[in-house]
């Protein structure tokens, strides 16, 4: 269902945006033709593995890797012993190989390349590593004890220098005008990607010392500049890297960062002199890779009688584990929801992060905001029932409104927070059906996330180059990733509806970092925003260039041409065209002929949040809002949701089915998230590394979703769009949460909200 | 050991070690990568392909047991050039692919649940896909992709 808020501002007879054109790569992927990181192969390959370790916290005292050398077929033998060290992870504190000490399990303490995978894993048996196990800590709150063991012996505390803050306002005061405040605990769990195609990537040096890398990454412009390190580390310095992007089998930001197993690749292949593929099997997926992070908060909120928020007051706990990726920077994200998410006036905000010998947690779709969220609204729930409001209705009071500035100092464009909840109130018949207490219950989770880029980076651009040929054909270079979101398609419907040919016409090329220009990376909901303005502004360029070179051979002014259905034509006298193709060839095949080539760099109007964590560091922000139905059985615990709705304000849906397909897919994730999915871990030991205990939703758990696409027409976006990529699970845990605690009055405060929790006698 | 057996269609030797699972020797020795090995432990479905009609895990499966049977994998679905079999074409025109790991897996499991049942209806489809995992799309536009193949049959009424 697609709702036009203004529908006299929404541009007029628009033939490739707006349409549900199939994904461009589809039909290659439904007849299995598309290439992933496991299904390819290059000559002379061998195949690598790593040897992890045996404990949480220990002393290497001694590696002997000879039984492993001298089986045959092994080709090399590394260790954080026989290399240059490598660090990696934002804060550099993880050696790609380990030496001196192990930090957690899962810690690469060896690595091998052999002629076939078999013999590599034999290889890795055959390694003999001598431990010395050291006290270890796996509680942050245990871990920030004076007396804890130190996880980096470098450093002060298990503390992380990254003291995120965030004061806007007079919290106290807020505190003070508040006639009724709710005070609660929230506790979040480690959760992982469960990307359908594992990790992996092939590393392979040319002859004149250059480098190759074959990844399904989400950031191959930021892995270059990282590879490039691990270059001059290898004393390779003024030599090149590429990065090509094979066909991603699922991302969700689990591969926004490099990791040392990357870096382990490279080694292999530098010292073998061969190309190596190193690919996780499904167990190492599950404890090798990065999570979501844990999290404890504290959370308090308060209103007055006539329920207007006057201050939210937030402090966190996160577990970080042994290492840093972007888990730790997470809080950066999470200060958007907790800031601007309803118009509160007073906000304070504190994070911790802490080292321990657990797994280190990185970007997972959402960025730290759908446990920010699942705090804050959980709680406008505990908060509208003590001051006598119902939760829509409290909701709507706060609810944020366009054009206004937010405390940190985001400003607002389109804004379509009260649309959404209408919709999403009309959609569950919220007032006949909310307040029963009998085992049925609705609720709903409101939800802010940036829709315009997110500066978290010096640069958020993206680069774009496009070629047309002598045919009316189109060849869009983009910088940006397709991880199967629909990249490919949303940029060729822009530049088709810009330079009037058909999407079919157009062709985008993306995943060689030699052959486009620099992208920031797949992630914070910003590639139809951002590629797609950077596709947009190309396309216009070639446009200008055609138009200009056109007039002439037309006979009119430029002005007065534009380009549709692949013909350019005058707009006063529709009889005064030329197929664009022979335009094409006209400007080519003559002396002193060209070509039409163009290119763009578009970099949003951002800030970088400043000291006090303030500014505007997304041209546009998105809103959305969750709702669920739900009959919760009283006896077993069992949850069963009856009814789905989400309601998204996008600005404008550029493909109502790729869109579609994004709602859905984030609301599984988000329902797993909220009542089956967990890592457990034993004194830092993944105790459910495969799909039987880590449960994920499959076909039978899902319910019937209804999709309610608001359009704002956001001014600053590609045809008024707005990033959708992460809202889409954000919202989900408060919406369940709430509709449990409507059907039974049980308010679940730990995510998953398991059978086991449900029975218990106690809130959780 | 040595076998014979029928892949997509064409009648084939295979000399394997006894080991080897089928999935294994499908992607190394024929090359068809549209074989998918999700997790190789019988899952998540990825691997999914036809052995005498009947939908199996080709991770769980030795190579030595499709001695003498009929296997059919995603790549022997497509007809003369490259016609698309409907479930694809559904596949695609409701855009039930996003990342596409599992998809190849997704429409073999899908093919051996129509032979079955040529119309089932939205949770017969749940209950019949239950072993395919998806975690990009949600599972709700591949439901309708296969529905829209059911529905589009004569059969369905």
């Amino acid at each position: 269902m697609v709702k036009v808020l203004e529908p006299e501002i929404v541009k007029a007879e628009l033939q490739a945006v707006g349409t549900r054109h199939p994904k461009l790569d589809a039909m290659d992927k439904v007849q299995g033709k598309a290439v992933y990181i496991h299904d390819l192969k290059v000559p002379r390959m061998l195949y690598g593995k790593i040897l992890w370790s045996e404990h949480a916290h220990a002393r290497i005292v001694k590696i002997d890797t000879s039984r492993a050398e001298k089986l045959p077929g092994v080709k090399t033998v590394i260790t954080g012993y026989n290399t240059p060290e490598i660090r990696t992870g934002f804060f550099k504190d993880n050696p790609v190989l380990k030496k001196g000490k192990v930090r957690q399990y899962r810690d690469e303490v060896a690595a091998v390349a052999a002629e076939s995978l078999e013999i590599a894993e034999e290889a890795i048996r055959l390694i003999d590593v001598e431990y010395e196990p050291l006290p270890a800590v796996f509680d942050p709150f245990e871990a920030m004890r004076e007396d804890a063991p130190l996880i980096h012996e470098d450093k002060e505390s298990n503390i992380l220098k990254l003291p995120w803050k965030l004061v806007c306002g007079d919290p106290d005061e807020g505190r003070k005008q508040a006639d009724y405040i709710a005070e609660d605990s929230y506790s979040l769990p480690w959760v992982t990607h469960c990307c359908m195609g594992t990790s992996g990537c092939l590393a392979e040096f040319h002859a004149n010392g250059n480098l190759t890398v074959h990844s399904p990454t989400q950031i191959r412009y930021l892995a270059q500049r990282d590879f490039l390190e691990a270059m001059a580390a290898l004393g390779l310095k003024d030599k090149r890297v590429q990065v090509i992007t094979t066909a991603i089998g699922g991302a969700f930001g689990s591969k926004l960062d490099t990791y040392p197993f990357e870096f382990i690749t490279i080694l292999l292949a530098y010292y073998s002199g061969r190309p190596v593929r190193l690919i996780f099997n499904r167990e190492e997926e599950f404890f090798a890779t990065a999570t979501r992070q844990k999290v404890e908060a504290t959370i308090s909120q308060g209103c007055t009688k006539d329920g207007r928020l006057t201050f939210r007051d937030i402090d966190m706990v996160l577990d970080n584990g042994a290492y840093t990726s972007w888990g730790a920077t997470t809080p950066s994200v999470m200060m958007m929801p907790i800031s601007s998410l309803y118009k509160v006036p007073n906000v304070r905000y504190v994070a911790k992060c802490v080292y321990t010998n657990n797994i280190y947690a990185t970007a997972m779709r959402g960025y730290g905001n759908p446990q920010a969220t699942f705090a804050i609204e959980s709680q406008m729930d505990t908060l509208a029932e003590m001051a006598g409001f119902d939760p829509l209705e409290f909701r709507l009071i706060n609810a944020n409104t366009p054009g206004e500035i937010t405390p940190q100092g985001f400003k607002v464009g389109t804004c379509g927070l009260k649309e959404c909840l209408e919709a999403v109130r009309d959609s569950l018949k919220w007032k006949e059906k909310r307040g029963r207490r009998n085992g049925y219950g609705v609720g709903i989770g409101s939800l802010i996330h940036v829709g315009g880029g997110a500066r978290i980076y010096k640069s958020d651009g993206c680069g774009t180059i496009i070629k047309l040929d002598d045919f009316g054909k189109v060849t869009v270079m983009s910088g940006a990733t397709d991880m199967g979101q629909g990249a490919d398609t949303v940029i060729a419907q822009i530049v088709a509806e810009e330079l009037g040919v058909r999407i079919d016409d157009v062709v985008v090329i993306m995943g060689n970092t030699d052959q486009e220009t620099w992208d920031v990376g797949a992630h914070a909901s910003r590639t139809t925003f951002v590629a797609g303005n950077s596709a947009l502004f190309a396309a216009r360029n070639a446009k200008e260039q055609i138009l200009e070179l056109a007039a002439p051979l037309l006979n009119e002014p430029k002005e007065n041409l534009s380009i549709k259905d692949r013909n350019v034509f005058s707009i006063n006298n529709p009889e005064v065209s030329m197929e664009l193709g022979r335009v094409l060839r006209a400007l080519h095949y003559k002396t002193g002929g060209t070509q039409i080539v163009a290119s763009y760099f578009y970099d949003p109007p951002t800030d970088m949040l400043d000291r006090e964590m303030k500014g505007n560091f997304s041209a546009a922000y998105t809103y959305g809002v969750h709702g669920a139905e739900v009959k919760v059985d009283q006896e077993t615990g069992q949850v069963e949701i009856q009814k789905y709705v989400i309601a998204m304000d996008v600005g404008k849906a550029i493909n109502p089915m790729l869109l579609e397909g994004q709602l859905e897919g984030g609301v599984a994730m988000g329902l797993g998230y909220s009542l089956m999915e967990e890592l457990h871990l034993d004194k830092g030991k993944v105790l459910n590394p495969n799909f039987l205990d880590y449960k994920i939703f499959t076909f039978p758990d899902m319910p019937e979703i209804e999709s309610i696409i608001i359009e704002t027409d956001e001014q600053s976006g590609p045809f008024g769009a707005k990033g959708i990529g992460e809202p889409p699970l954000v919202g989900s845990a408060p919406a369940i949460a709430n509709a449990i605690y409507d059907a039974t009055g049980k308010r679940i405060r730990s995510l998953p909200i398991t059978m086991e929790k449900l029975v218990a006698q106690e809130d959780d | 050991m040595k076998i014979s057996f029928q892949l997509n269609g064409e009648s084939v030797t295979a000399d394997v070690p006894d080991h080897i699972t089928l999935l294994e020797m499908l992607r190394e020795e024929f090359e068809l990568i549209g074989v998918k090995e999700g997790c190789g432990q019988g899952e998540c479905g990825s691997c999914t392909v036809l052995v005498d009609r009947e939908a199996v895990n080709s991770c769980l499966m030795l190579a030595a047991f499709v001695n003498g049977k009929k296997v059919e994998t995603i790549e022997g679905l497509a007809g003369a050039q490259g016609r698309l079999d409907p479930l694809q074409d559904a596949f695609v025109k409701h855009g039930a692919v996003q990342c596409g790991f599992c998809t190849p897996g997704m429409i073999m499991s899908a093919k051996a649940l129509l032979d079955d049942n040529p119309c089932p209806d939205r949770e017969q489809i749940k209950q019949g896909m239950a072993g395919n995992m998806c975690r990009c799309t949600g599972y709700i536009k591949i439901i309708e992709a296969i529905e829209s193949v059911a529905k589009g049959g004569n059969s369905c009424g």
